[in-house]
């Protein structure tokens, strides 16, 4: 496929992400640069500066909504994509009213237990749709530990075991991996297989 | 009793027909705080372990959440 033919056939796709941190804004990133029609991005936090280790904001942005600032980088990148950003605490309840239009939900969290949560709510409320989860991250290395197992419609893309802690951050190159191969699961979803 | 346990064959030692997701747990020794657990696809809503059964043939899936992102 050329890539003007991929950028058309994600035009009219709309993606689901959920949390704007290391997995929510890179993940963004590649979904904007290759064209998706709409993203729908939410996350109720700001920017501090220890993100900036592995998030797609910039210095000048410490302080500022996640979400808003998410939206004006992708506007960057391009100044025609459609994106919708809430500030919001997701709960099941606003998960199903705000992502319900999506063709793909992307987990894009930080702790477990909201994992959990919109896992289950997209499982129970949306049976059809795919949801694509974020699950092992931390620390660096083991490039060949990540990967992504298929549960039906739900994804799980990561080492499934490396927890975040003080002594095993999240640090740019291996959540940008995980993203980016969260990105890469979302356009095998609405493309096809091509590899 | 054989079952596919989180798309692997797994064969349980057991005299039951039928495990609940409470007994799986113990038996696999999965402490994790944080599950998403399937039985034929069909999610097992937390708190709801001691009722959801098993039998032999099924597909179980017990998927462990686990924080960073």
């Amino acid at each position: 496929m050329k890539f003007t033919e991929i950028k058309n056939a994600l035009s009219s796709k709309a993606v689901g992400i959920a949390g704007c941190g290391g997995l929510g804004s890179n993940c963004a990133v590649a979904l904007t640069r290759v064209g998706i029609g709409k993203l729908v991005i939410a996350d109720f936090d700001v920017i501090e500066e220890s993100n900036l280790n592995r998030q797609y904001f910039f210095f000048e942005q410490i302080g500022k909504y996640k979400a808003p600032t998410l939206k004006e980088n992708l506007l960057r990148i391009n100044p025609k994509a459609n994106v919708s950003d809430h500030i919001i605490k997701l709960t099941p309840n606003n998960i199903v009213d705000i992502y319900k239009d999506c063709d793909v939900i992307v987990e894009a969290f930080d702790k477990a237990e909201m994992k959990e949560m919109i896992v289950e709510t997209v499982l129970s409320h949306f049976p059809a749709k795919p949801i694509i989860c974020g699950v092992g991250l931390a620390g660096w290395g083991g490039n060949n530990l990540i990967k992504t197992e298929q549960f039906r419609k739900l994804y799980i893309v990561g080492d499934r075991t490396s927890e975040t802690s003080e002594n095993d951050p999240p640090i740019a190159p291996r959540v940008g991996a995980v993203s980016n191969m969260m990105a890469n699961v979302v356009l095998e979803i609405l493309l096809g297989k091509d590899k | 009793m054989k079952i596919t346990l989180n798309n692997n064959t797994e064969i349980l030692e057991t005299a039951e027909t039928e495990l609940t997701i409470t007994q799986l747990l113990q038996i696999k020794k999965y402490s994790f705080k944080n599950l998403v657990v399937k039985i034929n696809g069909d999610l097992v809503k937390r708190g709801t372990y001691d009722l959801a059964k098993f039998k032999d043939g099924d597909t179980v899936d017990v998927i462990h959440m686990i924080s960073g992102g």
